[in-house]
């Protein structure tokens, strides 16, 4: 503790807004040639532009289309989601559990922020949060709740706390009034809030109504 | 070490703020560090625990004051301090000491797009055998070491069922602290949340169905 005051005190030259800071770090970095630049680039896009939650969407929009894949991606998800491109960090121990009628599954990481970056990029404040990591464990049918999410009583609620390297993933349930919907129009219902497990996958009608709200 | 970061079970941390459409960096800054963060750590001087650990060495009223990344920001000027990639001095003042080594950076964009396109391998590894077997009851051992460990407080002492074994994994208590990998099984174990939280649970409806599922190695169980 005594050594993070006096670091504070020492700080006089560098400025403790954490956007000069940052650049400061990223400045000293690159000057003595630890960091490249353009490598922070790289990751940058891929997580702003290339990796979210449309990944884990077309997984699950595959598995509600095809049952010989439902049944890989459940048995060995890191090989399934492999098929369709999806092999980054983050996502090499990946788990998916299926919801059904009577099953509710709900990820969390209490001890800090661990989350399937590879299908889902990465988590939301919220789930890093204090609010979330305290609760879900202990009152997961307050938080449905508090995200809108209905579970009946007859209903287990299943919460997967990643303490360890494996990551995990919800395979909702397909909305009904999907029935005549392409892949892709299915991909497009798949949220990534429902692949936590905090909400279900809205049919197409209260999606629209939710679009307008 | 029982610190602030382990959460499960605490209560009056308040609702859930949720963002709609929230951004993956809410400023560029943001992302600047995730990249730092990720190169630094590519030069291999700490392990993912080690860097868990930092984390959780922030003074408590600290971790709750600073954001995700501002975490970030702090523990990764820590961590290059201890590991001599940077003087304090250097830290301090954002410029390189006279006459410090410019090293060439490994991790270069076409790296850095490489490995962001692979994972680890995975974790068989036939030489480990486990110590428990699925359908087993378990006990999640009363411990509470001082160092890192991936053992939530709230399910010491608490008995449940393995119900996957994931095969064979570094063990994060002692990776943390560079005294090996130790490696050994993880499980995922099913608590009732009624073992967890107690019977008498009129604050939460359903509660007999409930329950939580944690992934826990070797060294936190006994037989039950």
């Amino acid at each position: 503790m005594a050594h993070g005051q006096e670091h504070e005190h020492a700080h006089q030259a560098v400025p403790s807004d954490p956007a000069l800071r940052v650049k400061a770090l990223e400045s000293l970095l690159v000057e003595k040639g630890l960091v490249d630049p353009a490598a922070l680039d790289v990751l940058v896009d891929r997580f702003e532009n290339k990796v979210g939650p449309r990944d884990g969407a077309r997984v699950v929009a595959r598995a509600w289309v095809d049952p010989d894949y439902k049944r890989r991606l459940l048995a060995d998800a890191p090989s399934a989601m492999a098929e369709l491109g999806y092999t980054g960090g983050q996502g090499e121990h990946m788990l998916v559990m299926e919801n059904g009628p009577k099953v509710h599954n709900l990820v969390v990481c209490t001890l800090c922020s661990c989350y399937p970056w590879a299908v889902l990029g990465l988590p939301p404040v919220w789930y890093k949060s204090a609010a979330y990591r305290s609760r879900a464990v202990i009152d997961p049918r307050g938080i449905l709740r508090e995200f809108g999410t209905q579970v009946g009583e007859d209903v287990e609620v299943h919460v997967w706390d990643s303490t360890a390297e494996l990551r995990y993933i919800v395979l909702p349930e397909r909305p009904p009034g999907t029935e005549n919907l392409s892949e892709a129009e299915l991909a497009a219902l798949v949220t990534r809030d429902a692949m936590v497990g905090v909400a279900k996958v809205p049919g197409p009608a209260e999606k629209a109504a939710g679009e307008k709200a | 070490m029982n610190g602030v970061h382990d959460m499960g079970g605490l209560q009056d941390m308040g609702p859930v703020q949720y963002e709609k459409n929230e951004p993956v960096f809410h400023a560029a800054w943001e992302g600047r560090i995730y990249g730092i963060d990720r190169a630094l750590r590519s030069i291999g001087k700490w392990n993912l625990d080690a860097w868990r650990h930092q984390i959780e060495l922030l003074p408590p009223a600290e971790y709750f004051r600073l954001t995700y990344y501002e975490r970030w920001l702090e523990i990764n000027g820590q961590l290059a301090v201890k590991h001599g990639l940077v003087t304090q001095r250097e830290l301090a003042t954002g410029a390189p000491d006279p006459g410090s080594a410019k090293a060439a950076p490994a991790f270069t964009a076409a790296v850095a797009a490489e490995r962001l396109g692979r994972g680890i391998p995975s974790s068989h590894d036939p030489t480990v055998p486990p110590q428990f077997k699925v359908g087993e009851r378990v006990r999640a051992r009363n411990l509470n070491p001082t160092g890192h460990t991936r053992l939530p407080r709230y399910v010491r002492g608490k008995a449940g069922i393995v119900t996957i074994d994931h095969g064979v994994y570094v063990f994060p208590d002692t990776h943390a602290h560079f005294q090996g990998e130790k490696r050994q099984h993880v499980y995922s174990v099913r608590f009732t949340a009624r073992e967890l939280w107690g019977a008498d649970s009129s604050a939460r409806d359903a509660v007999q169905l409930d329950l939580v599922h944690v992934d826990l190695w070797d060294d936190y169980l006994e037989h039950a």
